[in-house]
């Protein structure tokens, strides 16, 4: 395998004046000063209380508006020094969940583009229908797994050994656009693999963007949904923060109002479930019961969801408090008048 | 035409039943010649089955006159040939005799008749006594609930209250000579609440196979039904831990059941010991409080890092907490061709390391997949361990090795200190080969006592 180093640029580091990476971290309470100690030890592989405390939410790889990343010179130096964020049966579980797959499915191999890829998400193959997924092909599995989970349990160089061969099994299809249901996947491309020089032979597309592009096309078809909608980030739109005005534009196009709130847009929190994977029950306990709150406070009616990960943590505890859970697709075809699959 | 002796029994038996309910038919013969397990089939010469416990009384007196074999038959899920008729004779299926007599509300029993299945009752209760459950098993539903308790089988309530057997209040029995008897507190009184304070004469038939009387009613506790219910996973990769992490919930006594589980497929499973923690409550705060007396008993091992909580979606969650589990079964038939047994033996919670690895090596020897199943009884008195065996019936040389596995299992469970639960013939010998040589002899005396004809269930619990 080949030695892939993380491009950090510590020069942008000394002349940073704000050190918001830390400062904002919704985690870890530290003031400029603690910030840029620590940054300093970090910068240098020392050992830091950022590296044992880290919740891994990647929020630190937007608040950093240089585009340095702090977040994965974290997980380096969290395997380097061997601290396991989480306990090792967690991580051998996720480490077996993610060998890639010997072989391709054969159905696979007839798929045209426009293709999606849904990762490790069999479950929501039938929710990819109706007038939006019109002609698309589907791949997934663990052949073309992205394999960026492994930031967060200290195991980043699985990511590297194993995401070179998942790019060759995507390429080998010839496809020259994919369209990545679950942003984690599309970030690996966009943000991780380039950050470790990583080249990527294929153009990745937000699904948000393209459910975007699919509502445009039949925007005349639309009723508005005239609901209020909060809106869940999950981690990895961190890395691709310059996707995210297409939530806005989608629930502009749909009629979906997101309400106001504390814990939204680059204060979002997370939803928990990789807190609890982490074993930090009573954070767990207090960040799901502040975001929830919050959504019902702020008068949503839907909890609209990017992530599958997120939508498991998090959906039963805000359908206790009234508030509909729903992925971002199932919205937009309600908004086209189809029923998200499994509706009665 | 001349009138065979067969035909006399056919004939007597239909007199008891109606004919409608008495076969001889090959159909029958063959599907009550066997079980899912490894055991080779043996047919009966007759099926029949009754409707009253007259019924069964007569056809045990007719049994006895002819000197027939007579197999009670519940559910026939043993998966040990527990029900196979070694030899011939009358199997007696006891499914239509079904009802539920009796559902006291105040003093938590309920009396039922001896066929009926664990389904049926579990429906019963969840229309008609909504705050009501009892112990039911992780077998499908056609399990009958008596076949259960005389095999002393755990369920879902086992890890607070014991074996299912230790929840029974009362008996009516037919003996194996005829007479309708009734044990516990049923028998002084219209109540069915206690075996105790009488002396116990429940042992004679718990654990008997059904080689020392049929039983034809049961009096059975019932436990409050929470309304919520939720399960935590913990996960090792360390065998030798679990036996602490059993004690340290158990210690807390706030879970509703705990079970084992390990195997090699799908991917996530692989390596790992999974520890399963189910949780009731009645209210969100309840159960909060529980799970969270359960995440500070486990501390000591998440802070060492080895071991943790298992991240859960919705799916896998309700496949966990689903009662009877359907994940059992589908492991059961993942070798298709649909053969499947496992050696469960009843061992000391700390033996369960060793248990593992012997599980483990024996996989590996015999070249077969494996699933590991335990269930922690009575507060961790002991637990249940099972070596699973799927196997594929059309593959002879795949069932060759499965048995070679299964004895091996057997010998072993016997080894680390264990005694094997349900066993087929051939572990019930190797049992009473290392019985202590009184008790083999009490049972031997109690056997000829009560069943002096030797007909019942011939081929089981056979000390000479």
């Amino acid at each position: 395998m080949r030695n892939l180093e993380l491009e950090f640029d510590e020069r942008l580091c000394a002349t940073c004046s704000t050190y918001d990476c830390l400062v904002k971290c919704q985690y870890m309470k530290m003031d400029k000063d603690t910030a840029k100690a620590e940054m300093q030890k970090l910068i240098k592989g020392e050992d830091s209380f950022v590296l044992h405390e880290c919740v891994t939410c990647y929020a630190c790889e937007e608040y950093c508006k240089k585009g340095n990343h702090l977040f994965y010179l974290i997980t380096d130096l969290q395997e380097k020094r061997g601290i396991l964020p989480a306990p090792k049966p967690i991580l051998k579980q996720w480490v077996n969940i993610g060998i890639p797959g010997r072989k391709d499915i054969q159905q696979f191999w007839d798929a045209k583009e426009p293709v999606i890829s849904l990762c490790l998400f069999p479950e929501y193959v039938n929710s990819i229908q109706g007038k939006l997924f019109e002609n698309v092909s589907i791949i997934l599995g663990r052949y073309f797994f992205c394999q960026l989970v492994y930031l967060h349990f200290g195991k980043p160089s699985l990511i590297r050994e194993r995401l070179p061969e998942i790019i060759e099994n995507i390429a080998r299809h010839g496809f020259k656009e994919v369209v990545f249901f679950h942003d984690e996947c599309y970030s690996t491309f966009v943000s991780y693999a380039p950050a470790y020089g990583i080249k990527v032979p294929f153009r990745p597309v937000h699904f948000f963007e393209y459910l975007y592009n699919k509502l445009k096309e039949h925007e005349d078809e639309i009723k508005p949904l005239n609901i209020k909608v909060a809106y869940q980030r999950n981690c990895s739109s961190r890395l691709a923060p310059e996707k995210e005005h297409f939530v806005d534009k989608i629930f502009s196009l749909i009629g979906a109002e997101r309400v106001a709130r504390k814990y939204d847009r680059e204060n979002a929190l997370c939803c928990g479930g990789i807190i609890r994977g982490l074993q930090r029950y009573e954070l767990f306990v207090d960040v799901q019961k502040r975001n929830v709150e919050d959504m019902f406070n702020a008068g949503a009616e839907y909890c609209v969801f990017n992530c599958p990960g997120c939508f498991s943590s998090l959906s039963e505890a805000v359908a206790k408090k009234g508030i509909k859970p729903i992925m971002m697709h199932d919205l937009c075809k309600l908004a086209l008048g189809e029923k998200p699959t499994g509706w009665k | 035409m001349e009138v065979t002796g067969m035909d006399r029994i056919r004939k007597a038996l239909a007199e008891i039943v109606g004919e409608e309910y008495v076969s001889d038919g090959k159909e029958e013969l063959y599907i009550y010649s066997r079980d899912p397990g490894l055991m080779e089939p043996h047919e009966p010469d007759y099926v029949v089955m009754p409707k009253t416990t007259e019924e069964v009384q007569k056809i045990v007196q007719l049994a006895n006159k002819e000197k027939i074999p007579i197999v009670p038959v519940g559910g026939s899920l043993s998966l040990s040939g527990l029900v196979i008729p070694h030899r011939g004779g009358i199997a007696l299926d006891l499914k239509r005799m079904d009802r539920v007599l009796e559902v006291n509300e105040k003093s938590r029993y309920v009396v039922v008749e001896g066929g009926i299945t664990c389904g049926k009752l579990k429906a019963y209760l969840d229309r008609h006594h909504p705050n009501l459950r009892y112990s039911i098993p992780d077998a499908p539903p056609s399990a009958t609930v008596v076949g259960n308790i005389v095999i002393h089988g755990q369920g879902r309530l086992s890890q607070q209250y014991g074996f299912n057997s230790d929840m029974v209040t009362g008996l009516e029995v037919v003996l194996p000579t005829g007479e309708v008897c009734k044990i516990g507190s049923c028998s002084v009184s219209p109540y069915w609440f206690s075996l105790a304070p009488l002396p116990d004469l429940a042992g004679l038939f718990l654990g008997w196979f059904g080689t020392t009387g049929i039983i034809t009613k049961l009096g059975l506790r019932l436990y409050p039904k929470k309304k919520l219910r939720d399960i935590e996973v913990f996960v090792v990769e360390d065998p030798n831990l679990v036996p602490d992490v059993i004690h340290r919930v158990t210690h807390t006594e706030m879970a509703e059941d705990m079970f084992v589980s390990a195997q090699p497929y799908p991917f996530m499973f692989k390596d790992v010991i999974m520890i399963g923690i189910c949780l009731t409550g009645d209210s969100e705060e309840e159960l909060e409080f529980k799970r969270r007396m359960v995440w500070d008993a486990l501390r000591p091992h998440i802070d060492s890092k080895e071991g943790g909580f298992m991240m859960l979606t919705p799916d896998i969650k309700r496949e966990l907490l689903e009662m009877p589990t359907r994940s059992t079964t589908r492991f059961a038939d993942v070798m298709k061709g649909g053969g499947f047994e496992y050696c469960g033996p009843i061992i000391p919670v700390e033996k369960f390391p060793e248990a593992y690895k012997k599980l483990l090596e024996l996989s590996s020897k015999y070249g077969i997949t494996y699933g590991m199943t335990g269930r922690v009884i009575a507060r961790g008195n002991c637990m249940m361990f099972a070596f699973g065996y799927p196997f594929n019936r059309a593959d002879p040389d795949n069932i060759e090795r499965t048995k070679k596995a299964l004895h091996d299992s057997n010998l072993a469970s016997l080894d680390i200190g264990g005694v094997p639960w349900k066993p087929e013939a051939p572990a019930q010998k190797m049992i009473m080969e290392r019985m202590d040589k009184n008790t083999l002899e009490l049972m031997k005396r109690i056997k000829k006592l009560l069943d002096p004809n030797g007909i019942m269930n011939p081929g089981n619990w056979e000390a000479r």
